[in-house]
């Protein structure tokens, strides 16, 4: 078992015991699920705007060639500096070069998982530079020296009280439990690091192939300071947010805003074209755009799975998943948390290392079904686990499955293990409880239902 | 009934079903015998094959269906008594041998295969079957009969014709009991938790049984009711339709 995997189990196996977690997790999420309805009905076709969706994104992808140096061709046309960077650690080295480059000290910083992909936050620490996150959420969890527990809602974890003490520790601020004050505490902090900062550093939700444009959709107008006020601005975004063309925007936009929060449009969706042109009198000097790889590319190269690159990270799949609605989203380890996670953690990360993950699922399908582009998520996750068995098969449970398949498969054999059954019962009832219950990964929790005393099989036998 | 209604039905009682359950069987033989059709229970096979598909060892997975390809060839329906096993049947046996020459087999079976409370609404046509059942319940949507094969009103059609029976939704209705097959073994911490806030959220309707078409589902779930010493029960639904 890989690390990752016994990390895992044990992370699971406190949270799914912690029943203030469970409840806390299950009221936040029914209620975005209450809001989340209320904005699908006002599409006139909810499923042909997922199946608009999905043709848009797989047209993407599958052209992502051509889209992708459209993108930067029509971005460079006005003076914006793209940088191709196949791994993780390249688009770090990246980005600290244009930092040192532009001489800066502070650097603040908007939402972007790409960035925690690549651990940039640590890197850039390790050099000594100051990061601020400004969103809310972000920010707080930075405080904590957390990563975000959930793609969209970094700190949903955590009550007001929590964050009021949080506040009260690191910041000085006096206690209070309204969110109205404690968003104020946030903004005067936050407020004068976007003046100290020489370089801003954001995500991307959307890149327009046809006009080389960035979209960033946001709640709080952090993204826009952190990308207006410094000096030199940084874009970090993996290769698989293309759209095609800027309408596609009057879908994706409402798409996203509903799945992903239960909103009708995010309060605040920019588009952002080049650095400051000749002319004008704000904005940016210098943007960098830097594309991720990190084996998306990899990804794109498997027709089974390579919708799961259609993922536009609202974390719709993550809010209707009953395991993370019981385990959280730090138990997972990983940046990407969720079924979407759970796909594509074994292609960015190894398949040997993560399938834990794959197999960490009752196969529901809520997920699939919750997915505004349509990825078929929770038969990845089948994928996943027969790729896995296909690389490396666990000889132990390759004998067990071809003995119960021997079994199955002779009606004699099934029914003396029937019998079997029926006999030992007395003796496991015994064991229970103990460690030499057979079944103790059961019974530990549940009731075990005997075997009956007469089969159905034997039953039709004697009707007949 | 003219003769010519009269079908020949195949019931798949599945290994955990015959093992464990098997008054469920039984009821389904009643009813559709009730209704005038000829059963016929294939003794040869006990699984469909779903534990080592699910587990990814697909090779010992064909090893177990292929045999059950072969004895149901020449069914003319086959009903299963789980919603599991029949997405097994009708989803996954396709996938399961794409490319092989057992393929048009698999799409044929898929096509003649029908989930009990499926095929009494929407082959047969039938939903009061004439039974009575005084008491509250709420129905629990088994996940692969919802969502892998489409499964939602079938059921509740059928239990809104139950003589003094009241169906109260619940919450969480559509969300995941936990059971998942290997998953509740593999995991059993999160399998319990899932199946906490399922019960929960069933008790929460005040129903006294907690009702569904899948056998596997209703184990979980009445392990950990018994286990918790919890009132509320499981019962599932051809328990419920068949009058006796």
């Amino acid at each position: 078992m890989s690390i990752a995997a016994q990390q895992f189990l044990e992370a699971a196996g406190s949270i799914t015991r912690n029943l203030r977690h469970r409840g806390l997790i299950q009221t936040a999420l029914r209620k975005y699920e209450a809001a989340r309805d209320r904005k699908k009905s006002a599409f006139n076709d909810w499923s042909a705007a997922r199946q608009s969706a999905a043709e848009t994104k797989w047209d993407a992808i599958n052209h992502l060639d051509t889209y992708l140096v459209e993108f930067a061709s029509k971005l460079e046309a006005r003076g914006t500096k793209v940088h191709w960077c196949p791994t993780g650690p390249e688009a770090r080295d990246t980005i600290r070069g244009i930092i040192r480059d532009a001489q800066a000290k502070c650097i603040v910083k908007s939402k972007a998982m790409t960035a925690e992909e690549i651990h940039l936050n640590e890197a850039l620490e390790k050099d000594g530079f100051e990061v601020v996150e400004s969103d809310l959420g972000e920010f707080i969890v930075q405080l904590r020296q957390e990563p975000p527990y959930h793609i969209v809602f970094p700190a949903m974890h955590l009550t007001r009280d929590e964050i009021s003490d949080l506040f009260e520790r690191e910041l000085g601020s006096a206690p209070t439990r309204e969110p109205e004050e404690l968003t104020m505490i946030a903004r005067r902090a936050l407020r004068r690091k976007y003046l100290q900062a020489d370089v801003g550093i954001t995500g991307a939700n959307f890149a327009i192939a046809e006009t080389g444009m960035v979209s960033i959709t946001e709640n709080e107008g952090n993204a826009r300071l952190t990308s207006a006020l410094p000096r030199v601005m940084v874009t970090l975004l993996g290769i698989e947010k293309v759209l095609p063309k800027l309408e596609d925007l009057a879908l994706f936009l409402p798409l996203l805003a509903t799945a992903g929060a239960g909103q009708t449009v995010t309060g605040y969706n920019t588009l952002y074209g080049g650095p400051r042109q000749p002319g004008e009198s704000d904005g940016p000097t210098e943007w960098h755009v830097v594309l991720l790889d990190n084996r998306r590319t990899e990804l794109l190269a498997d027709p089974e799975q390579r919708d799961a690159l259609h993922c536009i990270r609202c974390g719709a799949c993550l809010n209707v998943c009953p395991i993370f609605r019981n385990v959280g989203g730090h138990t997972y380890g990983t940046t990407y948390s969720g079924p979407v996670g759970s796909v594509i953690t074994p292609h960015l990360r190894g398949l040997q290392d993560w399938k834990h993950l794959s197999n960490a699922s009752s196969l529901c399908g809520a997920c699939t079904e919750a997915c505004p582009v349509k990825i078929d998520l929770h038969h990845h996750l089948l994928q996943n686990r027969r790729n896995a068995v296909g690389d490396a098969p666990s000889w132990i449970e390759r004998l067990a499955w071809r003995a119960h398949a021997f079994v199955v498969n002779t009606p004699a054999l099934y029914q003396f293990a029937q019998e079997v059954g029926r006999i030992v019962e007395p003796l496991r009832k015994r064991l229970q409880g103990t460690p030499l219950d057979p079944v103790q990964s059961w019974t530990r929790t549940r009731d075990l239902p005997p075997v009956a005393g007469e089969s159905f099989k034997e039953w039709w036998r004697n009707r007949r | 009934m003219r003769p010519n209604d009269r079908m020949n039905i195949t019931l798949f009682i599945p290994c955990f079903v015959d093992t464990c359950f098997p008054e469920v069987g039984r009821h389904m033989v009643r009813i559709l015998e009730r209704l005038g059709h000829r059963v016929t229970c294939p003794e040869a096979i006990a699984c469909c094959g779903q534990p080592a598909f699910n587990s990814g060892y697909w090779d010992e997975a064909r090893q177990v269906a292929g045999k059950t390809l072969h004895h149901l060839r020449d069914a003319e329906a086959v009903v299963i008594a789980s919603g599991s096993c029949g997405a097994m049947l009708k989803v996954f046996y396709p996938q399961l041998y794409e490319g092989r020459p057992e393929a048009g087999a698999a799409r044929a079976l898929s096509e003649r295969t029908w989930e009990f409370s499926d095929f009494l609404v929407n082959r047969l046509g039938v939903t009061d079957l004439g039974a009575r059942f005084p008491a509250k319940v709420t129905f629990h949507d088994g996940c692969h009969g919802l969502r892998e094969l489409g499964i939602k009103s079938a059921p509740r059609r059928l239990l809104e014709k139950v003589r003094d029976l009241e169906l109260v939704e619940m919450t969480d209705a559509e969300t995941c009991c936990g059971f998942g097959g290997t998953f509740a073994a593999k995991f059993p911490m999160i399998s319990t938790a899932m199946g906490e806030v399922k019960c929960a959220s069933a008790a929460d309707t005040g129903a006294e049984y907690m009702v569904s078409n899948d056998s596997s589902c209703l184990m979980h779930l009445q392990g950990l009711l018994s286990r918790q010493g919890k009132p509320l029960k499981t019962i599932h639904l051809a328990q419920i339709l068949d009058p006796q």
